[in-house]
């Protein structure tokens, strides 16, 4: 069997990639992807761990996240459509409204 | 026949590291997109590879199927070409960079030294199972014994979750609220 | 045995009724008709003099020894302990009585009667004057203080009235007070007197530590009481050794009490207020200025007579100070031009007269001459007034003249009154004046050669007026002439009255050397006694001397001579003044500017007094005002400035210095707030790397 190390690290580099994807991208889209990258990253975690245990609880909590990253990306886009209907731009770069 | 198990794992982890790296990296937002799928896909088959049948097509359902769809529908929506024109990445990347690494850093020595700590866990080594079931049991119905057994309450709110989520997104994006 | 009687009973209400109408023209007198003022106010001194008539009466009628009457009214200081100079603890009591004897008898007399007659002609002399009831308030006011002064048992009552006087005279002299002349010389008077006043204060205090009582005599209470009079301690004193006659203490006193009666009665040094003092109302000049309150001092003198008979130095002293006021002030006399001026000095020197007698112990002829003095005097200023009031205001002799057909009444009432102080038997001056001459003869030949000089002075100056005034050629001013008139009724009858009483007055005390029985000195040898048997025995007259005949001749001639000298002078040749004054201009420039008397004083006194005002006020204004009240402000200003500065630099500082530091502490940290997602991502990362850091550290 694959050891469970494999899988972690695999979910490791995921999420060092959609980390790195967030803070760095200006275009908010992709920032969105990457967040999306992030969840990924995170439910292989999960499931390589419900496989170890043989409990399926971590699936089922992969389901969850998967169900609340559908509604975040849902919301996220609508407030992306509001803000470019507004300020026609989608760089984070210029969405510094609260900016001090 | 592990080796086969090992070929694929392999073969997944990679397309899904690149298409990540990829996704990161283009400048096109559609292009990310493309890649955001691909990247999705090579996870559901690592969830296949898991035995975890029902999460695989919930992944290649939900995720590819339908949120990806959303975001390239709101890409197009935007206006892209302006977007090609512009500076990709900002101004923070060195020092993201190093933060992130030392984060990765950090994470991956976690993940090495859990196995050589006594009681932090199963080491990297651990098997993946002990031994194989005699008979591969139904994930579907465990998962959906599980669902609406123990967890039936944050299923519910789940759902809740996603009817705000809906509202919120039709307000969010109507023209005039 | 006290003598009784319902005046003599009631005598205390005599100085009261015209006080009464005093305080109602000072409350209502503003309101009153010029009628009911007059009304009220002569009828209560009427009063006055029917009351202290009867209780004369009453008093007379009482056995010699036995004639004195003394009634305490009421505890003025209340009697307690008290320790004199020499050691003895007495019980001293000042109440406010009255003392009824034969001399406050002459002396409620004169001023009842003379003070009547003069406010009978006040009604017709003030009639046309503003301030009518403002007038006769004053008048009334003296009235009060005057009778207190006569009728007083102690000394420190007697000075209540003293003060009163003093205080009337200002408010009479300065009675026109629009004029800048009157108010001067009714403060000029105020302040002279009042310098005489501080040594009878004086004078007091040294008796009062050495006897212990101020009261005059314990005689004639009706309890006899514990407490015993000046009189009775001094006899007491003598008796037991502690005191002797001639003691230096007694002279002092004596001496002191007489500063008090110089100042009051215009002697030397301080009577310079006397000749400004004319500038009041003519009869207010001759009720006060020639027939009551200067004649204060000589009455104090008199009432102590029991004192300076035990003071030989200080007898001595008045008799001299008096002969040379008498001769001092006939000189000035001779060169003065107002009739008034003329008749100030007049009184200056017949008060000398006054206290020649009683310094050389001829107390009776001093008071003698008093009475008669009154008389004769008031006539004269009222017959002065008179003649003003008919050339309508002009007061100056060289512009009168020829007014003896004019003016029949006040003429003829005039000459009485200038033959009686000119001493021309049988009119009353004469017999008062060769009294004193005689006893001054007896007891030093040079003080009586200074009274006999003066008395031909005398009647050379009081011709000289009465030459200038009523005969010769008129020089009366066209416009006055005119109205030249005899005055009314009301002005006349005192002045008649007068007139009577200054042939008569004398004849009460006609001298034994002429026949007569000197009832006069006997009425008032009870108190002219003195205080012990040896000086009594020297009060005893010798009046029996062959001597008198020819001093009373040559009195007589040198009086003569002086009215002759001013009809040579005056109507015969009237060029002899101006050549006498051109030949010695130097002389005649010093008796007409009254030997420059007023210019030293004012050198030495009073522009000093005015420099010490002016230093004060610098003083006031530099110092006091500068340090303490510009000072205090200062001190305000500048503790203000100092919390300005504190609350704008430190207190201000404070806070503001908190604000800043907030605002430099935060203005870089506000950079956090970037506004990008992106940055605030990174710091959640960075908050998570940092968190495993420490969770790193918390589990190892």
């Amino acid at each position: 069997m694959i050891p469970i190390g494999h899988y972690l690290f695999l979910s490791l580099a995921l999420f060092i990639i959609g980390v790195i994807g967030v803070l760095t991208r200006r275009n908010v889209i992709i920032i969105l992807m990457s967040i999306e990258l992030i969840l990924n990253a995170v439910n292989i975690n999960l499931v390589a761990f419900a496989r170890l245990f043989g409990d399926v609880a971590g699936q089922v909590f992969a389901i969850f996240i998967i169900t609340d990253a559908a509604a975040e990306a849902a919301v996220g886009l609508g407030i992306i459509i509001a803000f470019f209907r507004n300020r026609e731009t989608v760089l984070s770069d210029e969405m510094d409204m609260l900016k001090w | 026949m592990h080796l086969l198990d090992k070929a694929l794992f392999y073969v997944f982890a990679g397309v899904a590291v690149i298409s990540a790296v990829l996704v990161v990296t283009r400048r096109n937002a559609v292009h990310s997109a493309i890649f955001l799928i691909t990247a999705l896909l090579a996870t559901a088959g690592i969830f296949l590879q898991l035995q975890a049948e029902f999460l695989f097509i919930v992944q290649v359902i939900l995720y590819a199927g339908g949120i990806m769809v959303l975001f390239v529908f709101v890409i197009m929506l935007v206006n892209l070409d302006v977007a090609l024109r512009q500076v990709q990445f900002n101004r923070q990347k060195w020092v993201a960079g190093i933060v992130v690494l030392a984060l990765a850093a950090q994470l991956g020595l976690v993940i090495w030294t859990a196995g050589r700590i006594p009681g932090a866990g199963p080491g990297p080594n651990a098997a993946a199972s002990p031994a194989p079931a005699p008979q591969l049991q139904p994930n579907a119905e465990m998962v959906a014994r599980s669902l609406f057994g123990p967890y039936v309450l944050p299923l519910e709110i789940a759902s809740v979750l996603l009817l705000v989520a809906m509202i919120g997104a039709v307000v969010m994006a109507k023209r005039k609220v | 045995m006290t003598p009784s009687g319902y005046f003599l009973d009631h005598v205390w209400l005599v100085p009261l009724f015209p006080l009464f109408t005093a305080a109602l023209m000072l409350l209502a007198g503003r309101r009153l008709r010029n009628g009911a003022v007059s009304a009220l106010c002569v009828g209560s001194v009427a009063a006055s003099f029917v009351f202290a008539a009867g209780a004369v009466l009453q008093l007379v009628a009482a056995d010699p020894a036995q004639r004195v009457k003394q009634m305490i009214l009421f505890a003025w200081v209340p009697a307690g302990p008290m320790h004199t100079a020499a050691g003895r603890l007495v019980d001293f009591v000042a109440d406010w009585g009255v003392l009824l004897d034969p001399l406050s008898s002459v002396m409620v007399l004169v001023v009842t009667g003379v003070g009547l007659l003069i406010h009978i002609y006040s009604i017709g002399y003030m009639g046309h004057e503003g301030g009518y009831y403002r007038f006769f308030g004053y008048m009334n006011l003296f009235m009060f203080s005057m009778l207190t002064l006569v009728l007083a048992n102690n000394l420190l009552l007697l000075f209540v009235g003293w003060e009163g006087v003093g205080l009337c005279s200002y408010l009479l002299i300065g009675f026109y007070f629009l004029r800048r002349s009157a108010a001067d010389a009714g403060k000029k008077a105020f302040i002279v007197n009042r310098v005489g006043d501080t040594g009878f204060l004086l004078g007091v205090f040294l008796l009062v530590a050495t006897l212990g009582t101020v009261r005059f005599t314990s005689a004639g209470l009706p309890v006899p009481s514990a407490y015993s009079g000046i009189a009775q301690a001094l006899a007491a004193g003598i008796e037991s050794h502690a005191l002797a006659a001639g003691a230096p203490v007694l002279t002092a006193i004596a001496l002191l009490l007489f500063v008090g009666a110089t100042g009051k009665s215009a002697q030397l040094p301080l009577y310079v207020w006397l000749p400004d003092a004319m500038e009041g109302p003519t009869p207010v000049s001759a009720l006060i200025h020639a027939a009551t309150m200067v004649t204060a001092g000589v009455y104090m003198v008199a009432r102590m007579n029991a004192l300076y008979q035990l003071a030989p130095l200080a007898l001595e002293v008045v008799a001299v100070v008096g002969a040379a006021t008498a001769i001092f002030a006939a000189t000035l006399g001779l060169a003065q031009n107002d009739i008034k001026r003329v008749l100030a000095y007049s009184t200056i020197s017949q008060l000398g007269y006054m206290f020649l007698a009683l310094g050389v112990g001829a107390f009776a002829a001093g008071i003698f001459h008093l009475m008669t003095h009154a008389f004769f005097k008031a006539l004269l200023f009222l017959g002065s007034g008179s003649v003003i009031h008919a050339v309508s205001g002009e007061q100056d002799m060289r512009k009168m003249g020829a007014l003896w057909s004019r003016i029949p009444t006040t003429a003829k009432t005039f000459l009485i009154a200038a033959l009686a102080i000119a001493g021309i038997p049988p009119l009353a001056g004469f017999v008062s004046k060769d009294e004193i001459l005689g006893k001054a003869f007896e007891h030093s030949p040079l003080l009586w050669l200074v009274g006999f000089v003066t008395a031909g002075l005398t009647a050379f100056y009081m011709f000289r007026l009465v030459n200038m005034t009523f005969f010769g050629t008129s020089r009366v001013d066209p416009e006055a002439a005119r109205h030249i008139h005899e005055s009314p009724r009301s002005m006349t009858m005192p002045l008649v009255i007068l007139a009577a009483l200054s042939v008569i007055g004398g004849w009460i005390g006609w001298p034994v050397a002429l026949g007569g029985v000197n009832r006069f000195e006997r009425f008032l040898e009870p108190v002219t006694r003195g205080a012990t048997p040896e000086t009594a025995a020297e009060g005893v007259a010798h009046h029996t001397m062959a001597g008198g005949y020819a001093l009373m001749a040559v009195s007589v001639g040198i009086a003569l001579a002086g009215i002759w000298l001013a009809y040579a002078f005056y109507i015969r040749r009237r060029e002899l003044p101006g050549r006498v004054a051109a030949s010695w201009p130097r002389l005649y420039r010093l008796l007409y500017r009254k030997y420059y008397v007023d210019e030293v004083y004012d050198a030495m006194f009073v522009n000093r007094t005015k420099d010490l005002g002016t230093a004060l006020g610098a003083f006031d204004a530099g110092v006091v005002d500068g340090l303490g009240v510009d000072g205090a402000g200062w001190l305000t200003r500048a503790t203000s400035r100092l919390s300005i500065w504190w609350d704008t630099w430190i207190v201000d500082g404070l806070v503001n210095v908190v604000g800043r530091a907030v605002r430099a502490l935060s203005y870089p940290v506000r950079w956090v707030q970037t506004g990008v997602v992106s940055s605030y991502a990174l710091f959640i990362v960075l908050g998570i790397v940092l968190g495993i850091v420490l969770l790193g550290y918390r589990l190892h």
